[in-house]
């Protein structure tokens, strides 16, 4: 077992992983990343810390195992209170989990119906994917970040998948610029900060990823 | 204390709308409670307050609507704090077990439920009742985690996961009964036999539950509206 008080059980093409890392990164806490193989064989600890879902990211905060994407990034914020990553007052942090749980009910889904498919991609499927971006742009609307003037919660949920639309983009021959224009600049905005830019992947090497899973899987 | 501008717009047979009144009769807050028929076309106050997903509850306090049980019932449990009855703990540890819990319902044993009703053959069937059973068998151990000897989920008083399973026995019983089987069985989890009794004869609880044939029966309606909604079109 790791001396580390924080450690993340961690994939690097991981979105759900990424979350966490970028919120310790935000909150500027010092952790260890442990790789698991989920291809070669999850390790003892990821199997006995999450039985129910046997799947990353798995936070232990001294040994004490958390599953659970959103929930881990609840708990960091709750733990260390500095900067917030949730706005002050009740109805918008009801508004900021509103957001949070659509994102994790359809866009990961919705970018597999892409880039799971077989020849070509469905124009159902990409015609979803573009109407579920267009309703999160409705919500950013004009402001920065979803909850307004600071990097918070939403924006910590959503950006890491948006290391998947590249691949996406180059699947389905559409791109997530010309379609939401404002959430393109709300992504480029994100990942100029050092919390996510350190943690988010290169859209290319996510897009190689993509493409030896489809040949694993038997699709392309 | 009456509270003019909290509104809740539901049916009487949603679990998701009984997890909100269970809430808000736990925090002693008065509320209006607009009915929705689910059997009938969606009304515009449904149609223009949930835009996204359309669906019951809809949580009204100051003319703010608010969406999805589970984070309504976290709203509920900020603005109305009363120390006697807080739904989530406090420590940020049990909190992340509670809302774990929580979405497990939601996420794994409440689908797992309703393939059981709308599943289209016997093996479909048998398979979501193995998935169930198994379900129940779980959360009787997650109940031993998490009451650490008490009656409820909670501890001494009932909370955040109390409420998010408590609130599907109805359907349980409705649903066990057309199954012919106890779903939630005295051999294979003891615990939660008992939780159901305590749970369902709570204060804040009993005349939100409502009464099991009442519940059958509207079920068969249901279930007839949904299977024609799924059912392939020519």
């Amino acid at each position: 077992m790791s001396k580390a008080k924080l450690v993340i059980l961690d994939c690097w093409v991981s979105p759900f992983c990424m979350r966490v890392k970028i919120a310790l990164n935000e909150k500027g806490l010092e952790y260890e990343a442990q790789a698991e193989d989920l291809f070669g064989g999850k390790s003892e600890l990821l199997l006995s810390s999450n039985p129910i879902y046997k799947k990353v990211p798995v936070f232990l905060h001294d040994g004490k195992p958390l599953c659970e994407s959103i929930i881990i990034v609840n708990y960091i914020d709750e733990t260390w209170s500095s900067p917030p990553l949730l706005p002050p007052c009740s109805y918008g942090r009801a508004q900021a989990r509103f957001w949070a749980d659509f994102i994790d009910k359809k866009v990961f889904d919705a970018c597999g119906n892409i880039w799971r498919s077989k020849g070509e991609v469905p124009v159902e499927a990409k015609k979803e994917f573009i109407e579920i971006l267009k309703q999160l742009e409705e919500a950013l609307g004009d402001k920065d970040y979803f909850i307004g003037t600071t990097f918070g919660f939403v924006d910590i949920i959503l950006i890491p998948l948006t290391s998947w639309f590249f691949a996406l983009e180059k699947i389905g021959g559409f791109t997530v610029e010309a379609e939401c224009p404002k959430l393109s600049n709300w992504m480029k905005r994100c990942l100029q900060r050092e919390s996510v830019a350190k943690v988010v992947p290169p859209p290319e090497k996510v897009y190689e990823f993509v493409l030896m899973f489809r040949k694993m899987q038997g699709i392309d | 204390m009456a509270e003019s501008n909290v509104k809740v717009l539901g049916t009487w047979a949603s679990p998701f709308v009984m997890r909100v009144k269970i809430a808000l009769h736990l925090k002693s807050v008065r509320y209006e409670d607009v009915e929705e028929d689910l059997l009938a076309p969606k009304s515009e106050l449904l149609l223009k307050s949930n835009p996204v997903y359309k669906k019951i509850p809809v949580f009204f306090h100051a003319h703010n609507p608010i969406c999805e049980s589970l984070i309504i019932l976290q709203y509920i449990d900020e603005v109305w704090t009363t120390s006697a009855s807080t739904i989530l703990p406090s420590d940020p540890y049990e909190r992340s077990q509670s809302r774990f819990w929580a979405a497990y319902v939601d996420d794994k044993f409440f689908p797992a439920l309703r393939r059981l009703v709308i599943g289209a053959t016997e093996e479909d069937k048998k398979a979501a009742l193995a998935e169930v059973v198994e379900g129940t068998v779980v959360l009787e151990g997650a109940f031993g985690e998490l009451s650490k000897g008490k009656a409820f989920f909670g501890g001494d008083n009932i909370g955040f996961v109390d409420i998010a399973l408590g609130s599907l026995l109805g359907w349980i019983e409705v649903i066990g009964k057309q199954c012919e089987t106890k779903l939630v069985s005295e051999a294979k989890t003891p615990r939660l036999v008992q939780w159901a009794d305590c749970f369902s004869a709570h204060e804040a609880v009993k005349d939100v539950l409502p009464d099991v044939d009442k519940l059958a029966d509207f079920g068969l309606k249901l279930r007839a509206k949904i299977l024609k909604a799924l059912a392939p079109t020519n």
